[in-house]
């Protein structure tokens, strides 16, 4: 099967900056794909490389099979959904939803068919004759994708969509995202700098770092088995041990990362279970998170941890507080070896 | 000091209105005070045999400005010219202004800047006396165009009925010309201002919608200009509704409202007729603005 979308050693260059440095990779019809990576990472570049507002300075952009490289947005079969929506200020959410069709030559009668169901589909049927000026965030959100999707691209581009939207609707935003998507079965590209919306909603993720892609996997494997200390350290803040420290704790010259939730926090005159590592240290901090609470523990061999503690062991830990000594506990087969360094 | 940001802060009406009355006074008595106080002199009329005001509230003077064909004449001459100077600035300004604001980057944006408001630093006399010495029969512009074999050309231009003249520098042609020069600022200014207020992705979503870019200039980036043209146009003309030392300097002798508000009320003494010819460009920009709105010029503000 033709991958909907497939870069071959894409590059694109900004003055002494390689936004994107030589980056391939495909994906597949229907699928749901986030670039995940920090501001500067290259992920929105890439992203704009597909939707043809940006052209490559080396390398071949596919959509399709076909090369697309040198091809101009208005003729690719693609659509975007803008950060800032991008909204028309001086159209209605109709017209705003009707353009695509409009500038395709469409009649009018049959656009605003068109557009009224796409709002209907978004649930802004309602709305059509209010300026986008007098809708809220999470209303401009919906106009912005019924306008992206009328024109029934093959592929979705989103970029950080729901980064304006507050907490419990950008939650609800990304279930209602995803359940469009397997209606319609459109290959969505999402790109995010949230780690949880990059895990919960893609079916694989390909995390950025300074133009590259440091690792691209399914949301499950990218979280346990992470092969870089930059993709552990971004994807669910785990504790990374470089050349340095691991072989301070364990002897090895492999570095490698331990997750919070799986780091007791133990008494220094605990007993240690067989098969585990500990480290000693001294409590820097203790944030309450509810169900848990993230310890901050200053290693002796030099890093910052940090572990995750549930209420019930943190009652059976009574008494420390912050400066006390304790000791970092972790199963061997915890610590996920890391490439590089 | 302390006492007195305490007493200011606790209550800000006061603080609102020790900052707002000396700009009002101003305002006031400077701008809307002298305003009326020349719409007021429009409703006296000048007594024909003693040449004195006479301080009455009348419509004669008007009446005089509405009858005597010589005067519909200026008024309208003066619309004319002025409407085709907003056009031609509209169509110039608007290619410079897209580039100043959507492309320009760095030194070449500052340098487009400074390039359209330098010419606005120096004297707008010797602007225009220089633009009188270009279009003269003798002059530079002649001489260009007899070296280029388009003499013919110019010479066809100058005989055109009603526009034409014995040379460029007295010819309705010329005196278009120097107000475009002249205006041209006023109006590239508020357009690129507007321009650089669309934000970059509209343009991009229009383009990801299949829009060809002459769609998108249509549909978004002319549109989304309209309240800097309006706002341009709105200088254009009322500088040239205005201006009286360009048709006096330049072009054909016909009167203009600028030197008819000037004339009336130096050597003639006519005050309250200079005073109502000074109405006829706010009431005409007044028309203009309300039909601009009316046409959604200012909904995107």
């Amino acid at each position: 099967m033709t991958s909907a979308i497939e870069f071959r050693g894409v590059s694109r260059v900004f003055g002494d900056v390689r936004a994107v440095d030589d980056v391939s990779f495909s994906i597949e019809p229907g699928e749901f794909f986030a670039m995940l990576g920090p501001s500067g990472s290259g992920k929105t570049t890439c992203l704009r490389l597909v939707a043809g507002f940006d052209l490559p300075d080396a390398g071949h952009v596919m959509l399709d099979g076909a090369d697309v490289s040198a091809v101009p947005p208005f003729e690719r079969n693609v659509n975007t959904v803008f950060q800032d929506y991008a909204l028309f200020p001086h159209m209605t959410v109709l017209e705003n939803v009707a353009y695509g069709p409009r500038v395709r030559g469409v009649d009018a009668a049959t656009r605003s068919q068109q557009a009224r169901e796409m709002l209907d589909l978004v649930q802004l049927g309602a709305q059509g004759e209010r300026r986008p000026a007098q809708l809220s965030g999470g209303q401009r959100q919906r106009v912005a994708l019924a306008r992206a999707l009328i024109n029934r691209p093959k592929v979705l581009l989103l970029d950080e969509p729901l980064g304006a939207l507050d907490l419990k609707l950008r939650e609800e935003m990304q279930i209602e995202l995803k359940g469009l998507q397997r209606r319609l079965g459109i290959t969505f590209v999402y790109v995010t700098h949230d780690q949880g919306e990059a895990l919960s909603m893609a079916d694989r993720v390909a995390v950025f770092n300074k133009g590259r892609i440091e690792q691209l996997a399914a949301p499950r494997e990218l979280y346990t088995r992470p092969a870089t200390a930059f993709v552990a350290r971004f994807v669910g803040s785990a504790n990374v041990a470089d050349v340095d420290l691991a072989s301070k704790l364990v002897g090895g010259a492999q570095p490698f990362a331990v997750r919070a939730e799986n780091i007791l926090v133990l008494d220094e005159s605990a007993p240690l279970a067989a098969e585990s590592v500990a480290a000693a240290g001294a409590v820097v901090a203790v944030q309450f998170h509810g169900a848990a609470s993230r310890w901050q523990v200053k290693l002796d061999a030099g890093e910052v941890w940090s572990a995750l503690v549930s209420e019930e062991d943190a009652r059976a830990l009574n008494g420390l507080a912050v400066g006390a000594r304790v000791r970092l506990a972790w199963p061997r087969d915890a610590a996920v070896p890391l490439n590089g360094n | 000091m302390r006492a007195a940001s305490t007493f200011f802060y606790r209550r800000p009406y006061w603080y609102l209105a020790l900052l707002l009355v000396p700009p009002l006074l101003w305002f006031g008595t400077a701008y809307l005070g002298s305003l009326f106080a020349l719409l007021w002199q429009s409703f006296y009329r000048i007594d024909d045999f003693t040449a004195q005001i006479v301080r009455e509230p009348t419509l004669d003077t008007y009446k005089q400005l509405v009858t005597q064909p010589a005067n519909v004449d200026i008024v309208v001459r003066t619309v004319t010219m002025a409407l085709a100077v907003t056009i031609a600035c509209a169509v110039i300004a608007l290619p410079i202004a897209t580039y100043m604001a959507r492309y320009a980057r760095g030194r070449m944006k500052a340098f487009f800047y400074v390039g359209v408001m330098l010419p606005m630093w120096t004297s707008y006399l010797v602007k225009v006396y220089a633009w009188r010495l270009l279009l003269a029969k003798e002059g530079i512009i002649a001489w260009v165009a007899a070296k280029l074999g388009l003499l013919g050309l110019l010479e066809t231009a100058l005989q055109a009925p009603g526009i034409g003249g014995p040379s460029l520098s007295s010819s309705y042609i010329g005196m278009f010309l120097v107000f475009v020069y002249m205006w041209l600022p006023f109006m590239i200014l508020p357009m690129a201002a507007a321009l650089e207020r669309v934000p970059g992705s509209l343009i991009q979503a229009s383009a990801d919608l299949g829009a060809r870019p002459s769609q998108t200039f249509r549909n978004v980036v002319l549109p989304l200009a309209v309240p800097g043209i309006a706002a341009g146009s709105v200088f254009t003309f009322s500088l040239t509704l205005g201006d009286f030392i360009i048709p006096s300097v330049v072009g054909a002798p016909g009167y203009f409202i600028g030197m008819m508000v000037y004339v009336q009320q130096g050597t003639a003494g006519n005050v309250p007729l200079a005073a109502a010819f000074s109405v006829v460009p706010v009431v005409l920009i007044f028309i203009y603005l309300s039909i601009a709105r009316r046409f959604g010029a200012f909904d995107a503000l």
